[in-house]
């Protein structure tokens, strides 16, 4: 909104001068894209190079080509590598769940880990493991299922009821889901519940190259699509009328972004945990970093880089023990969303 | 996005003729404001008010069956319900004495209450879930009275002490005093479960009432989303680092009534009593402030003295309830509606009711995770959870203008 409360428009204004006003936004979102990329590349490297463990770049570079250094190799390779590429992939998927959910429905608050969608994926792999014994990609397929059980499930309570009401609703719904999984940690061994644990709030910890190869392949399928649906979702986010007017097909995008966000939500909850907020942080971000506007790739280079940021903080806050990086979003998330409710008081609109 | 939500906020804009759209409750107020002009009030004030009130029928309406409801309802109805009231919680709390991994017929329950025999293995059976009923009275009561208060000091039909995050930070205090200094009796727990949900209590209030719209039921209900979220981090934090805490927290967490001690019990009582206490006396208040700050004020009550007040009582009874038993949200939540669906909105009679539905709905809870899931148990917190969720999304749904 900055930039066009700035701009006196001029009396007539013609194609050279409008086209001067896209260009803005336009070179804007090129330099804050390749910042933001910088600073997830460089997180990246952070968590795999330093922490308690250092790496020197030219024994990274000779250990990615093949070559084994005795000890440091298998912390590498089988240990921060695939938690600093699963932290990547998890933020990313997160933060474009969440932008999604939150332009579609037009709040901020509706992102997936506050109406339950997250919290509906993590019990039901919560089940899936403690119940059943399943692993692996059954787990993913166990979490995708619940967070569309979830989902449907919400939307279908709150129809005709807004987007308030759909929050309320899922705040319900997260509240049972949360229940559920507490129940289920009750009922674990102990060495499980530690584990368990992790499903509450989020983790890295666990991470393993099978994790990070459900996760990406399931993002190299889903990713195409959310460039397609971005599209729709633009129009979605100007109102269901005006969208409906403009000639989108309303019901139609509605269902696949709906499907997309709640698969987005759901897999990396399946590979790291409901990892706190990072979807309901990375799209406010995102859309304030624009200068106002949604925008989904931005969304995923700010989940990635919380992700990323958060996990080095996690693991390195404490010398001798690693949290869960659900503990350090969780912890930054929620006084984000107390402000979020007392800015959006003060301007009186939104909360 | 701006318009109040659920109807709850003061100052809607419909001038009602106050007093004519009243229900019985405030006719009766407002009687008695008449007899005390307010000294604040000059004349030209008191239409003001009587516009501002006009929020107020709506909220009652929301709040329960509309003003007709209360007209409808007799005193001698409230009595019948007291009464039924009072027999299912007997019957609850004979339940609990009776129902179990070992089944006792009520012949012998009674029997082992009134002619205990230390020899008979049945009687033993009972007198150790003595300690677990009576443990599941007081927490229910505490709950079901501060979470029936909470909606009328809030004004919102969405209030619990789960919902609100004041059990969350009960548990994170009490986590950390477990963590950090290594408590580990109830009566340690307590000292900082009271410090945890008054802490949690006022930054959730806080933060949704800033703003012109005040606190209405989709900002409470985030800003204590977002509170439990935090402080659940944050008890996670400590958790995952800490196998003996986890251990003794797992159980605690859960909010189970099983495995209580007669200290536990003892220890919370008289913080409980002191807070039923400060709450019972505050109906009168809470039946004016659903009518709106001034027209509370105008009616010579004053209205941040009688939240605060009552916000004594609230942190007293949830901070116990949640040292005693862990946190159980959904009760405080569930019980107020039940009752305003049985004897409409009147506080004086909803306060006094909810000690009696309250503990009769955890006993019956706690009753059933018993036996649903033979031979393990399903905690009480975790089945008022389950049970107590659907209930919150009736009353989303219910509430039509969730529209904020």
């Amino acid at each position: 909104m900055s930039v066009l409360e700035k701009t006196e428009v001029p009396v007539n204004p013609g194609g050279a001068w409008v086209r001067e006003q896209r260009r803005g936004p336009r070179r804007r979102r090129a330099w804050i894209t390749g910042a933001l990329a910088a600073l997830v590349a460089g997180l990246l490297a952070v968590n795999i190079l330093l922490g308690s463990y250092t790496v020197t770049i030219p024994d990274f570079l000779g250990m990615l080509g093949g070559e084994t250094i005795p000890g440091a190799s298998f912390i590498v390779m089988e240990n921060k590598l695939p938690q600093a590429v699963l932290g990547l992939l998890a933020g990313a998927s997160f933060g474009v769940a969440g932008a999604i959910f939150q332009s579609m429905l037009r709040n901020p608050l509706a992102s997936p880990d506050i109406i339950g969608i997250s919290y509906g994926a993590s019990a039901t792999a919560v089940a899936a493991i403690v119940l059943f014994g399943v692993g692996g990609t059954g787990v993913s397929v166990a979490a995708m299922a619940g967070a569309l059980a979830v989902a449907l499930l919400i939307t279908w309570l709150a129809r005709g009821r807004g987007g308030t009401g759909l929050i309320l609703i899922g705040i319900g719904a997260a509240a049972f889901m949360q229940a559920a999984v507490t129940f289920l940690l009750s009922r674990a061994d102990i060495s499980n519940a530690q584990d368990i644990l992790v499903w509450l709030t989020g983790s890295l910890n666990s991470a393993d190259w099978n994790k990070v190869a459900i996760l990406a392949v399931a993002l190299a399928v889903l990713l195409p699509f959310a460039g397609l649906g971005a599209r729709d979702l633009r129009g979605l986010a100007l109102g269901e009328d005006t969208a409906a007017g403009l000639g989108f097909n309303v019901p139609r995008a509605r269902l696949l972004l709906t499907v997309l966000g709640v698969l987005l939500a759901a897999l990396p909850t399946a590979a790291a945990g409901p990892i706190s907020f990072v979807a309901f942080l990375s799209g406010p971000i995102a859309k304030r970093l624009n200068a106002g506007a949604p925008s989904l790739p931005l969304a995923a280079l700010v989940g990635a880089a919380i992700v990323l940021a958060g996990n080095f903080a996690a693991v390195n806050a404490i010398p001798g023990t690693s949290l869960p990086v659900g503990v350090v979003t969780g912890a930054l998330g929620a006084p984000f969303l107390l402000w979020l409710l007392i800015s959006s008081n003060r301007t009186n609109q939104g909360g | 996005m701006g318009a109040p939500a659920l109807k709850i906020p003061v100052g809607g804009t419909t001038p009602a003729p106050a007093g004519a759209s009243l229900p019985p409750a405030a006719g009766v107020l407002g009687a008695q404001g008449v007899g005390v002009p307010a000294a604040g009030v000059p004349a030209a004030g008191a239409p003001a008010a009587g516009v501002r009130g006009a929020g107020a029928p709506a909220a009652m309406e929301t709040a329960g069956g509309g003003p007709r409801a209360s007209t409808s309802i007799s005193v001698r109805r409230r009595v019948i319900w007291l009464v039924v009231l009072a027999a299912v919680l007997a019957a609850a709390a004979l339940a609990s004495l009776a129902v179990g991994a070992r089944n006792v017929p009520l012949p012998t329950v009674l029997d082992a209450l009134f002619h205990f025999d230390p020899g008979n293995g049945d009687h033993a059976v009972v007198a150790s879930r003595v300690v677990r009923t009576v443990a599941g009275l007081v927490v229910g009561a505490s709950l079901g009275l501060a979470g029936t208060s909470m909606q009328g000091v809030a004004r919102n039909p969405l209030a619990d002490p789960g919902i609100l995050g004041v059990n969350a930070g009960a548990s994170l205090a009490v986590v950390a005093g477990i963590f950090f200094l290594g408590v580990s009796s109830v009566s340690s727990y307590l000292w900082f479960a009271f410090a945890g949900s008054a802490v949690a209590a006022v930054v959730v209030y806080a933060v949704a009432s800033l703003g012109r719209s005040g606190a209405t039921p989709v900002k409470l209900a985030l800003a204590g989303a977002a509170m439990a979220a935090g402080m659940g981090s944050l008890m996670s934090a400590m958790l995952v680092t800490s196998q003996d805490s986890l251990d003794l927290f797992r159980t605690w967490q859960v909010g189970a009534l099983a495995g209580k001690s007669w200290d536990s019990v003892d220890a919370v009582l008289p913080f409980v009593i002191v807070g039923t206490v400060i709450l019972l006396a505050t109906g009168k208040l809470l039946n004016t402030l659903a009518l709106g700050d001034d027209t509370a004020r105008g009616l010579g009550h004053r209205p941040g003295l009688g939240r605060a007040v009552s916000a004594v009582g609230i942190v007293l009874l949830c901070g116990s309830a949640t040292a005693l038993a862990g946190p159980i949200g959904f009760i405080g939540l569930v019980v107020p509606h039940l009752l305003r669906a049985l004897v409409g909105p009147d506080y004086r009679w909803l306060l006094p009711m909810s000690l009696l539905a309250a503990p009769a709905i955890l006993l019956l809870a706690d009753v059933a995770g018993r036996v649903i899931l033979l031979p393990g148990e399903v905690p009480a917190g975790i089945l008022a959870a389950m049970m107590g969720a659907p209930v919150f999304i009736a009353v989303v749904r219910r509430g039509r203008q969730a529209e904020l």
